[in-house]
């Protein structure tokens, strides 16, 4: 009814008294704005975690030994509490239809590697083949570590892109070449077999100061690094399963499997990990705060909300002569109500669109700044927009039934 | 013979009823008023010639009597009703002018046919030709404030004929007006009555701009107390 009039006359209100309409829309502004700006940032967490995460190898099994009792303080453990690459091998024989690989490691010294006046910063580790594709490993140049690597104990070693730019720096086919590596223990010499594209995440600076001073794995061969290890027996591996494989049923098979094979040992068991379970877990919880702190921003659309409704009782009172005048021109009561919802309605949704734009510039320079995905949630800003149109109505509907409720005599007296 | 646009029967109107304070208002007025005539209705204030043009506005409902205005009882009418004929059957004309703010004349007199729910074009073509006839062409698109006393009234002259009412229903029109503009608007309205043939209510307290009109109705203490012709224009 009378629309479009309606909305003509309630924007040509607002022109005409900018800066009160601009004080009444604020408290909008700030609500939806801060309720965008929170929930535009949280999805851009959540997107970064689970990026960094499967980087990780989040989607990976992980499988460990750890001690019965919580309070028990682990500081050693005996080899006869590990798991031996026998019982693992017996393992992943007995599920070879369900997984698709297994990865092994034993973390070496940090060291660096020389060579002249050239270095680059490394930390060794000993894999097993099954490790590349469970971490993700991008093998650029030549290959990864082999079951022949492994048997003869070869000193060979891939290493990352960011260290052959900075020992060779490009001149040469890093393959075949030797590569000196001084750690506490003293120097090693490695053949390179392959290089691997070295990518950083947010989880992994490794404290370095600056770029060229990034610390990045060195793969050697698992038996060789259990060479100056402790144990000889492994206290975890990681499993990646075949696609179709349902993991949580996996998981519990696999946990009776090793219970089985722990049964005997009083002090510790096998634990089973499923990341993917986890990591969902974490996504549910992180989207709960998020949930939870936009709420609470948008008891700042209630308090705005307050402003509007008070703005629109004084707009009735200082309009009761126009609207006696309009009363007596033949205005029937909806149509003066209508006309102050659709003012309300006006004001909240103008504030809540400036409050969306508001809100994202707010997230993109806060996402952009700390290096997160910047990510646009249509639906919220649908939501949002809605919810303000709401807002208007719900805060505007008591100052609109005043003003049409009033006496049109008494109106047109109103001095 | 013109019939009765007006017919009042018995009208009483009391406030405060059944309270110790209860005031009568209007006291068992009787008033018929013929189509295309020109009325005045005069009496001090407290008269309850205001309450009276209320009642002919259908701005107010009597405690009792009949009212029946163009053929039609008002008496059991709805509010929604009401606020139709007043839209239709009613032009009002306010001392204090009453044009909406921040609407530009032309929009002003088009508010009523907008309430009326008639189409945009003709409205604004029917409230261009009245601005034109009220001598307010030139300045149909000048805000409120930017109008002289005697201007802004000729536009609620406009406003009041737009959607072509039984009645003109002026009260004071003149009262806050100088004399030579309030003069002006007085010819409009002489205009409007003799041209048109409209039925023209004049409420004030002036008898001197009373005399104007065909008919003088004088109000004291709720009750009609003399109803004659008008003695004419006064010669200046």
């Amino acid at each position: 009814m009378f629309l479009k009039e309606n909305i003509s006359l309630a924007v040509a209100g607002l022109k005409s008294n900018k800066m009160r309409a601009f004080l009444t829309m604020l408290g909008i502004i700030i609500g939806i704005g801060s309720v965008i700006a929170i929930v535009s940032f949280g999805n851009a967490i959540s997107s970064s975690v689970t990026d960094a995460m499967s980087n990780l190898g989040a989607t990976n099994i992980y499988v460990y030994v750890t001690a019965r009792d919580s309070d028990t303080y682990v500081d050693k453990f005996d080899d006869s509490d590990l798991i031996s690459m026998d019982e693992i091998d017996k393992f992943q024989e007995k599920y070879a239809g369900d997984i698709s690989g297994l990865s092994v490691s034993q973390s070496g010294e940090s060291g660096k590697a020389v060579d002249g006046h050239n270095y680059a910063n490394v930390s060794i580790s000993g894999v097993n083949p099954g490790y590349e594709g469970i971490n993700n490993i991008k093998t650029e140049k030549g290959r990864f570590i082999r079951d022949n690597d492994i048997k003869g104990s070869r000193q060979v070693a891939v290493v990352s892109d960011k260290l052959v730019s900075n020992i060779f720096k490009g001149r040469t086919d890093p393959l075949g070449k030797k590569v000196n590596i001084e750690t506490e223990a003293g120097y090693t010499t490695y053949t390179i077999v392959g290089v691997y594209k070295y990518e950083s995440s947010m989880f992994s600076n490794n404290g370095a100061v600056s770029a060229k001073d990034t610390r990045t794995p060195l793969y050697i061969p698992v038996s060789l690094a259990k060479e100056d290890a402790e144990n000889q027996n492994y206290y975890q591996f990681a499993l990646r399963l075949k696609n179709g494989v349902d993991s949580n049923s996996f998981t519990s098979k696999i946990e009776q499997y090793w219970n089985k094979v722990y049964k005997d040992n009083t002090k510790f068991k096998v634990q089973v990990e499923n990341a993917e379970n986890e990591l969902a877990e974490m996504m549910s919880v992180l989207d709960k705060v998020s949930m939870a702190v936009a709420a609470i921003a948008a008891i700042a659309l209630l308090v705005g909300g307050v402003g509007v409704m008070n703005i629109m009782l004084v707009s009735v009172t200082e309009r009761t002569r126009e609207i006696g005048t309009r009363k007596a021109l033949g205005a029937r009561s909806g149509y003066i109500k209508m006309q102050f919802i659709v003012e309300s309605v006006i004001i909240c949704t103008i504030g809540g669109i400036i409050g969306v734009i508001f809100g994202l510039l707010l997230a993109w320079a806060g996402t952009s700044t700390m290096g997160m995905k910047f990510v646009i949630s249509v639906p919220a800003i649908l939501i949002s927009v809605g919810f303000s149109m709401l807002i208007g109505i719900f805060f505007g509907y008591y100052p609109a039934k005043k003003a049409a409720k009033l006496d049109p005599i008494e109106a047109l007296r109103y001095e | 013979m013109a019939g009765n646009i007006i017919e009042i029967n018995n009208l009483v109107k009391n406030y405060y009823i059944g309270t110790p304070n209860e005031l009568h208002i209007l006291k068992n007025i009787n008033l018929n008023i013929q189509e295309g005539g020109f009325i005045a209705i005069v009496g001090a204030s407290g008269s309850g010639k205001s309450t009276l043009m209320n009642m002919i506005g259908v701005l107010d409902r009597p405690t009792s009597g009949t009212y029946v205005l163009d053929g039609v009882s008002t008496s059991d009418m709805t509010d929604n009703e009401l606020s139709d004929i007043r839209n239709k059957k009613i032009g009002f004309v306010f001392q204090t002018f009453n044009l909406i703010p921040r609407n530009n004349a032309l929009k002003n007199v088009e508010l009523p046919m907008l309430y009326a729910g008639v189409n945009g074009k003709e409205r604004i073509k029917r409230a261009e030709e009245l601005l034109a006839m009220v001598g307010m062409g030139d300045r149909m698109y000048h805000q409120p404030n930017e109008l002289s006393g005697g201007q802004k009234q000729r536009v609620a002259i406009a406003r009041a004929l737009a959607n072509d009412p039984a009645i003109l229903l002026a009260d004071e029109p003149t009262g806050a007006l100088d004399s030579s503009t309030g003069r002006m608007v007085m010819d409009l309205f002489h205009e409007v009555h003799e041209r048109d043939g409209k039925t023209v209510v004049l409420i004030t307290h002036n008898p001197e701009l009373a005399e104007e009109a065909g008919r003088v109705v004088t109000i004291k203490d709720g009750a009609i107390i003399e109803d004659r012709a008008g003695r004419g224009k006064a010669e200046v």
